[in-house]
């Protein structure tokens, strides 16, 4: 089982997960080689970024099942914490309400929702990060796999789904504050998210889920359940003749996909400070594919590197010409689709990941 | 300014506003002509008169007023309704230095703006303390207001006549009734008449003996507004003792029954309602689908720039708009044309440079359109900037067409309908009668055999994808009308769009025609329960939990060779 | 899954007046078919006889309108789906070569190895030695054994059905289906298929769709004669030729 760029991968994660952190709290702050608080939180987010990619990796690259709504799950991880996060706040709020987050003191509301109640604990907070998107990929998945919907089908309804979602989040009776979501964060654990020490240890941990994620992943495909997986993909029917149950296959891919999407956004609200119902739009989802097939389907660390490329390129053209980036993105689509189908990895000598 | 406009702008504020102009002109006409000749011939010029008549009201007591107001409206001046209007309206002043008087248009205005109450020339302008009014009372409005009603009455235009019953029914006192009765006997029109027998029954609901309210009761059993029935209603009503407010016990129960056939009316008159802007939200939901319909259905083709290519069409209306702004009214028709062919030429350049590298991988054509269509959101961000562009709606796309009390119906919505009906029929008229409907359904039946008998299957694809992309810029331009024009006009659809034509059945318009529609209705009759945002998410979760049992949709294409991908 | 077909009445399938319409069409008509253990059965009828969609309603991937399908004495195949049946013990073989293209000729061949196929169980599994033996043994019967580290998307078409027999024949199956195993092989191709479908029987109970009248001639025992979704005819080649029947409807003038 060799897997050479998997491994280059996970060395250049370590170096960063360690190294960037050191930069920022080792190195004095006029050196050159000093990292800023800004650098780091844009490695954070890119890391995050790519934890999502490898989740849409997994069941689009590998089962070939191309949800265009994992930004959902994202989202839902983010919220989830983004909760903790907000009833860390506390009295500190503008309102100074010890129990009731500042959107609901300013929507009148008396007192805590049920589905509040809980989240003032991290580990519950935690294991709502991993509960609720999974139980949304196994409802919705035991449904449509069940009935065998597949190709865009499946992808236009996955859209829908995380459309509705993002429609229900925008009210402000759902009690997740509206269209301006979470955000004016405290502190984690009782770690001062402002503090550069904190940030450095969450680029840290980041770095750490995104190679056990990959780590995850890759011993997943690498399985003879890997296999199933792309036999689905190749001939979901043949694979049922042989007496696999695509749908359960199915619906375990998607479950832990939602998962890493999940603990990907629970990661990204804490670096970047805020978390809004926009996280749900459509074209987010989109974007994540596009990362993906930038990188390369069906390699993993292909579709991180998408991730990180993508990012990076709108980090740059975002800040220096505005205007060209979404004809830029747009064309990536097109360009890629029609002349790179194996993304920049393809490029690359001597893969064997397949194998 | 029009004479018109002069005596009727003050009413616009109690009457609804169609219908005003007409009443203006025409009692203009009527005071000169039917009552000239009934006026004894005097030495002095009707004018000077005239002038004089209405001079006198400056010093009058209120008394001396009336007959003053009576004798105005008896000159059969063609200003007498102006004059006496404007004093119903407190509209009517002299001017301090010179004691003449003028009537002015609004008593908003500061400096107030003249009109000269003998020709309704306009008189300039005047600050407002050189100015006095003169005063009426209560008493004295009566008068006048019954004497401005009988000149109403009295036109032959069965829309004034019908507006001047419905006015005074709202303050019915003795002399108007008796006006009202008169009329009754003479009165041709049946609607009038109609609302002249419910307007006295209103009255004697209030002033009748116990058989006359029983009839009265009766025959508002058949109505539909809300005045009817609340009016009704109070004889339901009990005291704070506990004792009915109408003794009679009869009468009660005529008009218990009587309110509940109204309530039973207005409730399927508001069913009706619900169901019309359903099928008018379906209609807009049809047309976004349609094109997607072709594309998606017959072609198989994932567009996601679908949504781009409707906002093509609205913001084809935004530039002929630029061009033709002295016609706005004919805009929107002329663009319905050059928004099918500017959407059509780009949805062919698409499919030549795009997809066509892309059949039969469904899933590469949804990402790279979807690559088109943030490049096509760019491109008119770029041109018209990122914000919403102003589209005017004509006059005749705007106004409400008025059923009855209970139902009305506004003319865009009602458009809409019958332009989508209108693209529906037109759309299966290309596709079932012409060559290239046939070539369509042959290459989408079976391509190989297809282009073996000679058909030119890539030059069918091109202009399968530009028909639909034209419908596309078609609804494009109906949004338009209904919704900001902006580079996120396209996105905002796409779902809807997508979700019809799979709900419908791939590949089947009439599928997504019913489809379309009944999303529509099934919105509009959770939106009162649920809200609008709540309504639409609702549906989008049915559709989901729906595809899943049917992932073919309400209407698949039967056979064994629909089961392949 | 522990059910296995009961044989003791000597019979490995049962299809009895089973009939299925598509939109009017009576794809099967009354069909009443038997086969015996270990036997080499082949069904022979022109396009739309039924044959293919025979085999969906044995394989689960269609319901029939009525009529009954029992594997052995005690399995009702009606009532079981795809992969139950096909873990039952019924192997199916396309029309088309549908081996995993992306995968190795080893992992088509692993995949379909016996055994449980959850989800966890699969993803903890690994290769025993008596499964690498038996994999290794298929490799040598199917004749790919140089084959073995090769993308299966690279083999030449008649390798691809031997490949597609090999996973068969992984599953050990107790009935195989196979739908025109020679269309489009070389007559080297073809031969070296009779011998495999040959050396097969006994073991298993094979049934064969196919056009070829050469072929059938040189492998079969028993064949079956579908027409218009009915049996026509049943018996050797030879008795099946002579039939007066198949003469008008299948044989033609000839």
């Amino acid at each position: 089982m060799k897997d050479r760029y998997g491994l280059i991968f996970l060395v250049v994660l370590a170096l960063t997960g360690i190294g960037a952190p050191l930069l920022n709290q080792a190195v004095p702050e006029g050196s050159a080689l000093y990292l800023s608080p800004y650098a780091m939180t844009l490695i954070g987010k890119y890391m995050c970024y790519a934890m999502l990619a490898l989740a849409v990796d997994l069941v689009w690259g590998f089962c070939g099942i191309l949800s265009l709504g994992h930004a959902a799950f994202f989202a839902l991880g983010g919220y989830a914490m983004g909760m903790y996060l907000m009833r860390q706040i506390g009295g500190r709020g503008v309102y100074g309400n010890a129990l009731l987050p500042d959107f609901m003191v300013f929507l009148n509301w008396e007192q805590l929702p049920w589905f509040w109640y809980g989240f003032n604990r991290f580990w519950f907070a935690a294991a709502m990060v991993v509960v609720v998107p999974a139980l949304l990929a196994a409802v919705f998945g035991w449904l449509a796999f069940r009935s065998r919907v597949t190709g865009v089908y499946l992808s236009i309804i996955t859209q829908a789904l995380s459309y509705a979602l993002m429609l229900a989040f925008f009210r402000n009776d759902m009690g997740f504050g509206g269209n301006n979501g979470f955000t004016d964060f405290k502190d984690l654990l009782g770690f001062d998210l402002q503090a550069t020490r904190t940030r450095a240890v969450l680029l840290a941990l980041t770095a750490l889920a995104l190679a056990l994620s990959y780590i995850a992943c890759r011993a997943l495909v690498a399985s003879r359940a890997g296999r199933v997986v792309r036999a689905i993909r190749d001939g979901e029917s043949r694979t049922r003749f042989l007496g696999y149950r695509v749908e359960t296959y199915k619906l375990w891919l998607f479950i832990i996909s939602s998962v890493i999407a999940g603990i990907a956004g629970s990661l990204y609200v804490p670096q970047v400070g805020i978390i809004n119902p926009s996280e749900f739009a459509p074209i987010n989802s989109i974007e994540v594919v596009i990362w993906v097939a930038v990188g390369g389907r069906g390699t993993l660390y292909g579709a991180a590197a998408g991730a990180i490329l993508v990012n990076y390129a709108k980090t740059i053209l975002t800040g220096a010409l505005p205007e060209v980036w979404l004809y830029a993105l747009g064309a990536l689509f097109v360009l890629v689709t029609l002349f790179l189908p194996t993304g920049v990895i393809g490029l690359l000598p001597d893969r064997s990941e397949a194998s | 300014m029009s004479p018109s406009f002069l005596n009727w702008a003050g009413a616009a504020r109690t009457w609804p506003s169609g219908g005003l102009a007409r009443v203006g002109a025409w009692l203009s006409a009527t005071l000169c002509v039917v009552l000239v000749g009934a006026t004894p011939a005097i030495a002095q010029t009707p004018d000077d008169t005239f002038l004089a008549t209405v001079g006198e009201l400056r010093e009058a007591s209120f008394s001396d007023k009336e007959a003053i107001a009576t004798r105005i409206a008896a000159s059969g001046h063609t200003s007498a309704a102006a004059v006496l209007t404007a004093m119903l309206e407190d509209r009517l002043y002299f001017r301090d230095s010179d004691q003449h008087v003028f009537i002015i248009t609004s008593a908003d205005a500061d400096p107030f703006a003249l009109v000269e109450p003998v020709s309704l020339a306009d008189a300039g302008t005047a600050a407002q303390d050189g100015l006095t009014k003169i005063g009426t009372n209560n008493r004295l409005r009566r008068v006048v207001r019954t004497t401005v009603a009988r000149f109403t009455l009295a036109s032959p235009d069965p829309a004034v006549r019908l507006k001047a019953v419905q006015e005074m029914m709202r303050s019915l006192d003795e002399q108007t009734l008796d006006l009202v009765r008169e009329r009754a006997a003479i009165e041709t029109d049946a609607a009038v008449k109609n609302e002249i027998v419910l307007g006295l029954a209103m009255a004697a609901l209030t002033s009748g003996d116990q058989p006359a309210k029983l009839a009265a009761i009766e025959r508002l059993s058949t109505q539909v507004t809300s005045d009817v029935r609340n009016r009704l209603a109070t004889f339901l009503e009990q005291n704070p003792d506990g004792s009915f407010v109408e003794p009679d016990a009869a009468v009660r129960s005529a008009a218990r029954s009587a309110v509940s056939d109204i309530d039973r009316i207005r409730a399927i008159y508001s069913g009706v309602e619900t169901l019309f802007f359903g099928l008018s939200l379906g209609s807009v939901l049809v047309l976004i689908a349609i094109g997607l319909a072709i594309t998606f259905g017959v072609m198989g083709v994932i567009n996601m720039a679908h949504g781009e290519l409707m906002m093509l069409g609205a913001y084809t209306v935004y530039v002929v708009q630029l061009l033709m702004p002295n016609a706005i009214g004919l805009s929107v028709i002329v663009a319905i044309p050059l928004a099918f062919i500017v959407a059509g030429l780009a949805g062919v350049l698409l499919e030549r440079t795009v997809i066509r590298f892309l059949y039969g991988r469904p899933l590469e054509t949804l990402l790279a359109t979807y690559g088109v269509s943030l490049v096509l959101q760019q491109t008119v961000r770029s041109i018209f900037s990122a914000n919403n562009r102003a589209v005017e709606t004509p006059a005749w796309l705007s106004g409400t067409w008025q059923v009855n009390q209970a139902f009305a119906i506004t003319n865009n919505r009602l458009y809409i309908v019958l332009f989508t009906m209108m693209v529906f029929v037109a759309l299966q008229a290309v596709l079932k009668r012409t060559r290239l409907g046939l070539d369509i359904r042959a290459v989408a039946q079976n391509r190989s055999m297809a282009s073996a008998m000679g058909i030119r299957t890539e030059w069918v694809d091109a202009m399968t994808f530009g028909l639909g992309s034209g419908i596309a810029g078609m609804a494009g331009v109906a949004l338009s009308q209904l919704t900001n024009v902006g580079p996120n006009l396209g996105q905002s659809y796409i779902i809807d769009s997508f979700m019809v034509v799979v709900f419908g059945g791939v590949g089947n318009l009439w599928g997504t025609l019913i489809g379309g529609m009944s999303m529509g209705v099934v919105n509009k009759l959770l939106e009162p329960y649920a809200g609008a945002v709540l309504a639409k998410i609702a549906v989008l979760v049915a559709l989901i939990l729906f595809i899943q049992r049917k992932p073919r949709g309400l209407f698949p294409q039967g056979g064994r060779s629909a089961e392949g991908h | 899954m522990s059910v296995a077909p009961d044989l003791t009445t000597g019979k490995v399938l049962y299809l009895e007046h089973i009939t299925l319409s598509f939109d009017g069409f009576k794809a099967l008509n009354d069909l009443t078919l038997y086969v015996d253990p270990g036997e080499l059965r082949c069904i022979i009828g022109a396009n739309g006889a039924g044959k293919t969609t025979m085999m969906d309603v044995i394989t689960g991937k269609t319901r029939p309108d009525s009529g009954t399908a029992w594997f052995g004495r005690t399995i009702n195949l009606l009532r079981l789906s795809e992969p139950e049946i096909a873990q039952a013990g019924i192997g199916r073989k396309f029309q088309k070569p549908t081996v995993f293209e992306q995968l190795t000729v080893v992992e088509n061949l692993e995949l379909s190895l016996g055994g449980k196929k959850t989800f966890w169980h699969s993803f903890m599994a690994t290769l025993s030695v008596a499964e690498r033996a038996r994999i290794d043994e298929v490799l040598v019967i199917t004749g790919l054994t140089t084959q073995r580290r090769l993308r299966a998307g690279g083999l030449s078409h008649g390798q691809k059905q031997w490949l597609e027999i090999g996973m068969l024949l992984m599953q050990n199956p107790k009935l195989l289906l196979v739908d025109e195993p020679v269309a489009g092989m070389t007559p080297q191709e073809t031969e070296r298929t009779a011998e495999l479908l040959l050396s097969l029987a006994g073991e298993h109970s094979v049934v064969v769709v196919e056009h070829d009248m050469e072929f059938v001639r040189s492998i079969a025992k028993v064949v079956t004669v579908l027409h218009e979704g009915h049996v026509l005819a049943e018996g050797t080649m030879d008795q099946v030729q002579n039939d007066q029947r198949v003469k008008e409807v299948y044989l033609g003038a000839s």
